[in-house]
């Protein structure tokens, strides 16, 4: 049961053209960066990214997007990145917004064995073009179907060489949905321990989600709005 | 008339000891500044944060912890981390008492604009959509004309909607106005120094005043 590869470039070995992948973190907060930065290099093309956010310019699936990479984003919010806008509104990406809850929800549900789920999110919007709605209790609710994709890339804190995760304040975010979501799932992780050295009371994501670990390098965690108080 | 910080200061005062307020970004985020310390109340971050405490003071910011606006914040005794899917489960299953958020446009039946001016800005919904189709209290923060002079409280939205028939509360720089089941926006309170005459002024759709408006106590 030894999950390990040696890096980045082996973990993404397989991933290729045309493939569905959810990528973890909440705007540049627990992103596997050492995954992007691979993606990057290999240079595979007409993704579909499932991402809460798409990076910003120059970091994250920002990186991705300045490369033509991307085919298709599905995420819930985009705001900071000028390269992202200007390829959607030129038509060359495709880009499906849907609600933060839903997104998360659908990667749930893969993870699940859930084949759809119900939400009031979107009711009465253009969200809920072309979708079933049911009504239960006097109230009604969209039909969203669990998310299909071929890899899911998560950063968390600690995992052990089974494949079991801790991930550390809010860089948790979309990190334990997606791991549990993937066809096949990448964990990169700051700490890679031995099994017996993760309390199993403490464990996030169980191992049978996470089919290839690494230990990663050269972090830069970036923040996007860096806000502070003075002393007095 | 309020300013961002009268405004926030206002909706400071529709929060109860013991409740769980998400806030949204821009003025919203303000009313942090005014809950007052004799007050239990603990702050939903939807990225995946209950128990948000103020800004890290200069040198002490962790790239692991901030809010939903992505700024650097830290936590407070007490406070619990959760991912994404049970963030939103929390919204969904009306544990949080009270959303405030921000706003294009209002209806007079309670329908909100927040997220998309087609052909001009397409930045996403985040977590709006899914937060007003759940809440059961709702408030907007929001500024009652645009900078073209054109009133932002309407018969109808004209942007594409976030939600449908789910504001109950406004608070602008000119006023405090319940929007009714039956539809309509009933003038609560006035800002210091404006009269009904320029609130009328200001809100294209169906305006309801009854008796003497009182000034907005701040």
């Amino acid at each position: 049961m030894n999950k390990v590869v040696s890096g980045a470039d082996e973990a993404i070995r397989d991933i290729t053209d045309g493939m569905t992948l959810m990528l973890g973190g909440f705007g540049l907060c627990g992103l596997p960066e050492n995954c992007i930065a691979a993606l990057v290099k290999k240079g595979v093309k007409h993704l579909t990214c499932i991402s809460n956010n798409a990076g910003v310019d120059d970091f994250g699936i920002g990186l991705m997007l300045k490369q033509r990479q991307v085919k298709k984003m599905i995420s819930s919010y985009v705001g900071e990145n000028a390269e992202f806008e200007r390829q959607l509104l030129s038509g060359e990406l495709e880009v499906e917004l849907i609600p933060q809850g839903t997104l998360a929800t659908r990667c749930m549900a893969a993870g699940y064995g859930m084949p759809a789920i119900f939400t009031p999110a979107g009711i009465g919007t253009e969200v809920a073009e072309g979708k079933e709605v049911r009504n239960f209790n006097g109230k009604d609710y969209l039909m969203e179907m669990a998310f299909d994709a071929d890899f899911a890339i998560v950063k968390a804190w600690k995992g052990d060489t089974m494949g079991n995760l801790v991930y550390r304040s809010t860089a948790r975010n979309f990190n334990p949905v997606m791991a549990m979501a993937g066809k096949i799932t990448i964990a990169e992780v700051e700490e890679l321990v031995q099994p017996g050295e993760l309390d199993p009371d403490h464990i996030h994501t169980p191992g049978i989600y996470v089919h290839r670990i690494f230990k990663g390098v050269d972090y830069e965690k970036r923040i996007e709005h860096v806000t502070v108080r003075n002393k007095q | 008339m309020l300013d961002k910080q009268g405004i926030a200061k206002r909706i400071a005062k529709e929060i109860k000891d013991g409740y769980y307020v998400n806030l949204g970004i821009g003025i919203p985020t303000l009313v942090a500044n005014y809950i007052p310390d004799t007050m239990d109340v603990v702050l939903q971050s939807e990225n995946g944060l209950l128990g948000m405490g103020p800004f890290p003071f200069e040198g002490e910011e962790d790239p692991d912890t901030i809010n939903a606006g992505k700024q650097t914040i830290t936590m407070l005794p007490g406070s619990a981390i959760f991912d994404s899917a049970m963030s939103f489960g929390m919204i969904r299953a009306k544990k949080v008492n009270l959303t405030i958020l921000g706003a294009m446009e209002v209806s007079e039946n309670g329908d909100i604009a927040n997220w998309k001016i087609p052909g001009k800005m397409v930045k996403g919904m985040g977590g709006a959509m899914d937060l007003v189709a759940s809440a059961e209290n709702i408030i907007v923060a929001m500024q009652q004309v645009n900078k073209a002079g054109e009133s932002k409280l309407l018969p109808q939205c004209s942007l594409p909607l976030t939600g449908v028939h789910c504001v109950k509360k406004i608070v602008t720089e000119l006023g405090v106005f319940d929007v009714l089941p039956e539809g309509g926006f009933r003038l609560m309170e006035r800002a210091p120094g404006v009269s009904v005459e320029e609130i009328k002024q200001a809100t294209a759709g169906k305006l309801i005043v009854e008796g003497d408006v009182p000034e907005i106590m701040v």
